[in-house]
C-alpha cells in the first residue's frame, strides 16, 4: 500500500481505499496475471483449470465463489454462473469460499467509484469508469461490497466456466480421436453423439488442466441458459436450516480457548487506570493482555470459556482517558451544522443556480432542513475470530467482506509475512457493510500470541458490538427549490455536510494514506439521481472526523435518499403536483426511471381512493446501478402507525436469480425501515448510549407489512441488489406519514414524532 | 451437573450461574443454539426446555430441570422436522444466524396450535429477532409446516 501513495498524483475518494489517479501507471501490474491460488491446496486426484474452478478424478466439480456469504445469495449465483457455462446443475457441484488472494479482486466494487452518475455515459465517464476497473485490480482488493459482485463475477466466471469446458472438450477430442466440434457436453460429460461414446468431466480431468486456456471463449447465448435468469434453490440452505455449524462463531478447534475484549468506550481513547488484580483471579480466567491497533485501546480477556471471559470484562475495573471529540450528541450535532456553512465541493452543478435563485418570489421558494442520526450495523452474529499463532504461521477463522484485508493487515500487527497468514472465511450472519473492517480479526491474532501457540475464539459481546460499530454516519443537509408557475421546479440547491467514511476508514486500515480530494459518499443518491432540472447543484462536505463511520447497506444513499426523495415530496406538496407525476414528467429523459416510477404506481393502485384513516407515499432511488421505486401504505391504528404495505418495483438491468432478487429488495426494504422507524446511536460522555436490542431494535415480525416486488430488465446494464432497496424505504415511508397526517418529518428516526404499532 | 440435551446426556462441570447458552456451545459441542444478544432481546439462543421456548442466554444452567432439545435435536439432514422442510421449500434463509432460533420457536408453536392464525404467528415469533427481515418467508413457512405437518410428513 506504501507504493500506492508513493506514486498518486490525483487522488479519488472512492470505494473501501483512496485510488491513485494516472490510470496508465498501473497498466502493467493488471497484465500480470495473477498465479492461481487453487493450485498450492489440490487433493491428489483433482486438478484446476483457473481459480474458479477443480475437478477431480471421480468427477467432483468445486466452484470457489470468492464473495463473502453474508446472506445475499451470492455463493449460489456466482456458483451458477460458472456452472451454466459448464453445462452443469447445482446439484452436481460443491461450493467453496476460497483462500484470501488477489486473484479474486473485485474490478465492479471500484468501477462505479468515480465521481460520475451510474446513467452518464460520456466518453470520459466511460474512460474513467474502466480505468478504475484497473486500478481495483491494481490495489487487489477482494472485497464483497457495493452491490457489485454479480457484476464483477458475470463476466470473469462464465469465462472461467465456459474455458474449462473448452478444455475439457479438447481432452476429450484427444483421447477419443473425434474432432471437437462434434462434442457436446451434458451433466458433466463429453458426448459424440454419432457414435453414443462418452467421456465424465473427472476422466478427462487431469489432461485438460495441462492444455492451453482457449484463446477464444464463446459464452451461451442468454436465450440458451438453463441456470441463469431462473430462480435456484439455495447452496446454503440446508445448513441454515439445520443449524449447521457454519459460522465464524461456531469454529471449533483442538485445544481451543476463549475469549473476548473491553475497549475504550470512548473512541481512541487509552485506559488510564486498570486493575486487574481481581479479575485475573476469577474461575476461568487466564489472562488480561492490552490491544492496541488503529481501531483503539483496551484489553483482551483469556479464558477457558466464553463466559467466564464476558464475566471478566464486566469487571475489569479500568478509566479511559477523556476523548478527542464532543462529548455528546449536542456537541457532536453542533460540529455537522458548522461545517454545513462551510464551502464544500460542488458534485453536481447544472445550469446556473445562483441566477435562478436570485429573482426568485418569496412564494415559489420551498426550503428545508434535514438530518438523519449514526447508526450500528447490529448484524445478529456479534463480531468474532478465531486465530492461530503456532511456529510463526497465523490462521484466522471469520466471517469477513474483504479477506486480503484481513490478511495484510493481521499480518503486521502480529509482525510476520503476508505468506504466513491464511484467512479462512466462514459464512456471516449478517455483514451489512460491518464485517469491512477488521477489528475483530486483529483482536483475536493480538490475542493469539498470548496463547503459547493453542487457538482462541474471540466472541465480542452484544454491548460490545454496539458500542465498537463503524458507524453509519451522521448527516444534514440543506435544501432549496424554485417553483416554476406550473408547479414543477425549475432550481434545487442542496448542500449536504457529512464526516467523511473514506476518510475515517482510511485511518482504521490505512492511515499511512492521506484522505485527498472529496469523498462522494456523501453525496451519493442526491448529485447522481436521473432528474432533469434546469438549475440543478449538490455540494457535500466532509465535517471533522471524530466517531468512527463506515459502511453501512446502501452507504451515502441510504442519507440522501432520505433527504431528495423527501425533498421532492415537499416539491410536489408546495407546486401542488401528484408526486408520481412530478417524477415522470422530471425523469423523461431516462426511461428505465419513468418505466419504474409507472410500475409501482400501477401495482399500487396509486390514485385511487383510500379508506379514511390510510394513506402511501413514495420514492425513487438509483443506486448501486439499479433503478427502485417503492410506494409504502400506513394507517392510522389505535397503538399507532401501522406500515400495511410496500409495493417496489425495480430495474436490474439483467436479473440473474428473480428469487434472490426478490428476497434482497424486500431485506433491504425492511432494513432502511427498521432505521427510519427508530433507529438512532446517541453519545454522552464520549461514549455510545446504546447498547443492545432492547435501545436500539429493529423491526419485528409483527410490524412487517405485506410485500409486492416486480423485477424488471429495461436498462442495457446490469445493476446490484443487496443494497439498492434500502434508500426509497425511508422517504416512502415519510411521504406516507406526511400524506396521512400532514406532519412532514425531517429528521430520523420518525420515532421522535410519531408512534408506531 | 448432568443435563439431556437432544437425548444424549452430558455431564458438565461449569459455573451453575452460567447460562445454558454457553453450556451447549463451550461445553457440549452443540453450536445450533446462537448467540446474539444475552438478555433474551432477539431469539438466537432459543431451545426448548420441556417442550417451552426458552432463551438459553438467559437461564442459568444450574437452574436447568428438564430435557433440553436444540436445533440439532429437532431433524438433521435427511431427516427433517416438517418446519425445517418448510423453511427450505420456502427458501426461508438470508445470513441464516437467527433461524435456529425461529425455527425452534415456530416448532413450539406448532406443538401448542395445530393450526395458528397471523396473530398467534406474531405473538410466537415477535421475540425472535431477524436483521435480514425474513419474516414475510417465515409466515409461509409456518403455514407450509402447518400443512405438511397434517399431511404426515
Amino acid at each position: 500500500m506504501a507504493s500506492v501513495g508513493k506514486i498518486a498524483r490525483r487522488t479519488f475518494l472512492i470505494g473501501t481505499a483512496a485510488i491513485a489517479g494516472g490510470i496508465a501507471v498501473g497498466y502493467y501490474y493488471y497484465r500480470k496475471p495473477y498465479p492461481n491460488p487453487l493450485e498450492g491446496d489440490l487433493a491428489a486426484d483433482e486438478a484446476t483449470f483457473n481459480p474458479y474452478v477443480k475437478i477431480g478424478v471421480d468427477s467432483t466439480i468445486t466452484i470457489v465463489a470468492p464473495r463473502a456469504e453474508m446472506g445475499q445469495g451470492i455463493s449460489t449465483t456466482l456458483a451458477a454462473m460458472v456452472a451454466e457455462e459448464l453445462d452443469v446443475g447445482l446439484d452436481q457441484i460443491k461450493v467453496e469460499h476460497g483462500p484470501a488472494s488477489y486473484a479474486y479482486f473485485n474490478a465492479a466494487m471500484l468501477e462505479e467509484g468515480g465521481p460520475f452518475a451510474f446513467f452518464d455515459e460520456s466518453m470520459t465517464a466511460e474512460i474513467v469508469r474502466a480505468g478504475m476497473g484497473v486500478v481495483g485490480k491494481f490495489l487487489a482488493l477482494q472485497g464483497t461490497g457495493g452491490s457489485t459482485s454479480t457484476l464483477d463475477g458475470f463476466g470473469k466466471m462464465r469465462q472461467a466456466g465456459a474455458a474449462a469446458r473448452q478444455m475439457l472438450i479438447a481432452a476429450a477430442a484427444q483421447k477419443l480421436g473425434i474432432a471437437a466440434a462434434d462434442l457436446e457436453t451434458a451433466n458433466g460429460s463429453i458426448l459424440h453423439k454419432a457414435s453414443g461414446k462418452s467421456l465424465t468431466y473427472g476422466a478427462v480431468a487431469a489432461t485438460a488442466a495441462t492444455m492451453a486456456p482457449p484463446a477464444d471463449i464463446r459464452l451461451k447465448d442468454k436465450a440458451d441458459w438453463k441456470l441463469l435468469g431462473k430462480p435456484q434453490k439455495r447452496i446454503d440452505m440446508l445448513a441454515k436450516v439445520t443449524g449447521a455449524p457454519i459460522f465464524g462463531i461456531d469454529v471449533t478447534l483442538p485445544e481451543m480457548l476463549y475469549g473476548t475484549v473491553k475497549m475504550s468506550p470512548r473512541f481512541w481513547a487509552k485506559p488510564v487506570k486498570a486493575d486487574f488484580s481481581n479479575t485475573e483471579k476469577m474461575p476461568g480466567v487466564i489472562k488480561i493482555v492490552p490491544i492496541d491497533t488503529n481501531y483503539g485501546h483496551g484489553f483482551g480477556i483469556i479464558a477457558e470459556n466464553t463466559w467466564a471471559a464476558f464475566k471478566a470484562a464486566e469487571a475489569i475495573d479500568a478509566e479511559w482517558a477523556d476523548p478527542e471529540y464532543p462529548l455528546d450528541s449536542a456537541g457532536i450535532s453542533e460540529v455537522l451544522k458548522q461545517a454545513l456553512g462551510t464551502k464544500g465541493s460542488v458534485m453536481r452543478d447544472d445550469g446556473d443556480v445562483v441566477t435562478a435563485f436570485a429573482d426568485a418570489p418569496r412564494e415559489r421558494i420551498v426550503e428545508a432542513d434535514y438530518a438523519v442520526p449514526y447508526l450500528a450495523h447490529a448484524t445478529m452474529e456479534p463480531m468474532n475470530a478465531t486465530a492461530q499463532l503456532k511456529d510463526g504461521v497465523l490462521d484466522i477463522w471469520c466471517g469477513n467482506q474483504a479477506p486480503t484485508l484481513v490478511r495484510q493487515l493481521c499480518a503486521n500487527a502480529v509482525g510476520i509475512e503476508q505468506d504466513k497468514v491464511s484467512v479462512h472465511t466462514t459464512f456471516m450472519g449478517g455483514g451489512f457493510g460491518r464485517r469491512i473492517e477488521v477489528d475483530y480479526a486483529l483482536c483475536a491474532a493480538l490475542m493469539a500470541k498470548e496463547t503459547a501457540g493453542r487457538p482462541i475464539k474471540v466472541i465480542w459481546t452484544r454491548e460490545e458490538d454496539m458500542r465498537h460499530d463503524a458507524y453509519r454516519p451522521a448527516s444534514v443537509g440543506k435544501f432549496q427549490a424554485r417553483l416554476g408557475n406550473d408547479g414543477i421546479p425549475v432550481a434545487v440547491d442542496m448542500t449536504i455536510a457529512s464526516p467523511s467514511l473514506i476518510a475515517s476508514t482510511l485511518l482504521r486500515l490505512f492511515p499511512s494514506i492521506p484522505p485527498l480530494g472529496p469523498d462522494k459518499s456523501i453525496v451519493d443518491g442526491a448529485y447522481d439521481q436521473p432528474y432533469t432540472i434546469p438549475n440543478y447543484r449538490v455540494s457535500g462536505i466532509a465535517a471533522p472526523a471524530s466517531i468512527p463511520v463506515g459502511f453501512w447497506r446502501s452507504v451515502g444513499c441510504s442519507i440522501n435518499g432520505f433527504f431528495h426523495e423527501g425533498f421532492m415530496d415537499e416539491i410536489a406538496a408546495a407546486g401542488k403536483v401528484d408526486p408520481v407525476e412530478l417524477r415522470k414528467r422530471l425523469m423523461a429523459a431516462y426511461p428505465a426511471a419513468v418505466k419504474v416510477v409507472e410500475k409501482v404506481a400501477e401495482m399500487a393502485k396509486w390514485g385511487e381512493a383510500l379508506p379514511a384513516g390510510k394513506a402511501k407515499g413514495m420514492a425513487f432511488t438509483l443506486s448501486f446501478g439499479s433503478w427502485v421505486g417503492e410506494i409504502v401504505q400506513v394507517a392510522d391504528t389505535p397503538s399507532g402507525i401501522r406500515i400495511e404495505k410496500v409495493w417496489i418495483a425495480a430495474d436490474v438491468g439483467t436479473a440473474l436469480d428473480p428469487d434472490i432478487i426478490e428476497a434482497q429488495l424486500i431485506s433491504a426494504a425492511i432494513y432502511g425501515l427498521s432505521a427510519a422507524m427508530g433507529q438512532e446511536i446517541t453519545f454522552a460522555d464520549g461514549m455510545v448510549e446504546q447498547s443492545n436490542f432492547h435501545d436500539y431494535d429493529a423491526m419485528r415480525i409483527f410490524q412487517c407489512p405485506a410485500f409486492e416486488v416486480a423485477i424488471l430488465e429495461n436498462f442495457h446494464k446490469m445493476g446490484g441488489v443487496g443494497e439498492v432497496g434500502t434508500p426509497p424505504a425511508a422517504p416512502a415511508l415519510a411521504n406516507a406519514i406526511f400524506a396521512l397526517t400532514g406532519k412532514r418529518i425531517r429528521i430520523l428516526p420518525l420515532s421522535k414524532e410519531v408512534t408506531f404499532a | 451437573m448432568r443435563l439431556t440435551v437432544d437425548g444424549q446426556a452430558f455431564d458438565v462441570n461449569a459455573d451453575p450461574e452460567m447460562p445454558l447458552l454457553w453450556a451447549l456451545r463451550d461445553f457440549m459441542g452443540k453450536t445450533g443454539p446462537k448467540f446474539g444478544c444475552g438478555i433474551a432481546a432477539c431469539g438466537a439462543c432459543t431451545v426448548h426446555v420441556d417442550g417451552q421456548p426458552v432463551r438459553s442466554c438467559s437461564l442459568p444452567v444450574g437452574e436447568v430441570t428438564g430435557a433440553v432439545i436444540t436445533i440439532e435435536g429437532i431433524g438433521s439432514e435427511g431427516r427433517l422436522h416438517p418446519v425445517q422442510q418448510a423453511w427450505l421449500e420456502e427458501q426461508v434463509a438470508q445470513c441464516g444466524y437467527c433461524q435456529a432460533g425461529q425455527i425452534m420457536s415456530a416448532v413450539a408453536l406448532l406443538d401448542q396450535v395445530a393450526d395458528p392464525t397471523d396473530a398467534d404467528i406474531d405473538d410466537a415469533m415477535g421475540g425472535n429477532l431477524c436483521r435480514c427481515g425474513t419474516y414475510p418467508k417465515i409466515r409461509a413457512a409456518i403455514k407450509r409446516a402447518v400443512v405438511l405437518k397434517t399431511s404426515g410428513i
